[in-house]
């Protein structure tokens, strides 16, 4: 299994995912500083990216467009904040606009990535840390498949219930 | 959202959050079982309310305290759709790596 654990917390608004996989860091490193390896991965499946620019070094940044089933574009971007080859990597990831460049007065979501050799492989820590929720939609909205809007809807409707 | 964060960082208003999730109860009820005044309480009360966590509605003399999930709920909703992407990303890349020729 590659996902060994995921946790929420709500209240912070983070995410943290643990996979692991039987490669070595340096290689799992490659997925992430290679755009051409990056992009196979990084768009949910009905929506693959494309990276357009992708300087990998601290304060590089990124920019990528993802192409939706209807042939719409949504664009987003990366800052790299810490970059500790094959260990750690922190950046931020925002929304774009048509013209690729970032979106004014819409805060990015952090990243903060780890690498750690395991038996026979690498553990990668994923932990994503949001500012509020009309963010989290947002970014959501981005490149959002039909089939996690109905997931989403109905944790909620669930919630509801149990509730009342 | 940083507001329901500091809310619930203090012990005393996770307490109070999660007795009056159930049921609406009154701030001097809750205030009879800590060792604080009716004032400190009301205060945390306050805060919870400020970070949409409680409401208060007011009964003749007293203030009934009600826990309000949907804040909470939305979040939670919103960060298990940011899982499910990120479980389709290390599927991804966990086939990336299994391809021939891909190994170092």
């Amino acid at each position: 299994m590659t996902v060994i654990s995921t946790t929420t917390d709500p209240a912070a608004l983070n995410l943290t995912v643990v996979a692991e996989f039987a490669a070595s860091p340096e290689r799992v490193w490659a997925v992430w500083e290679n755009p051409r390896q990056l992009e196979r991965w990084w768009g949910p499946p009905t929506y693959p990216a494309t990276f357009t620019r992708h300087d990998f070094e601290v304060g590089g940044e990124s920019r990528y467009y993802m192409t939706g089933p209807e042939g719409d574009t949504p664009h987003g971007w990366w800052r790299m904040y810490m970059i500790d080859e094959p260990r750690r990597l922190e950046f931020a990831n925002g929304l774009a606009g048509d013209d690729g460049e970032p979106v004014p007065g819409v805060e990015p979501m952090a990243a903060h990535v780890t690498f750690e050799p395991i038996e026979g492989g690498t553990r990668m820590t994923t932990v994503s840390k949001f500012v509020d929720e009309a963010q989290m939609e947002k970014m959501l909205a981005m490149g959002m498949s039909e089939g996690m809007t109905q997931a989403v809807s109905q944790i909620d409707g669930l919630l509801t219930s149990e509730a009342a | 959202m940083d507001l329901v964060f500091r809310a619930l960082a203090d012990a005393t208003r996770r307490d109070i959050f999660q007795r009056v999730i159930g049921e609406g109860l009154s701030v001097s009820t809750l205030a009879d079982d800590y060792e604080m005044s009716f004032a400190a309480v009301q205060k945390h009360v306050g805060v919870l309310e400020r970070a949409a966590l409680v409401t208060k509605e007011r009964h003749g003399r007293e203030q009934i305290v009600r826990g309000n999930l949907s804040t909470l709920r939305r979040a939670a909703a919103l960060l298990d759709a940011f899982e499910e992407i990120w479980i389709g990303r290390a599927t991804k890349i966990a086939e990336i790596l299994g391809e021939k020729g891909s190994a170092t």
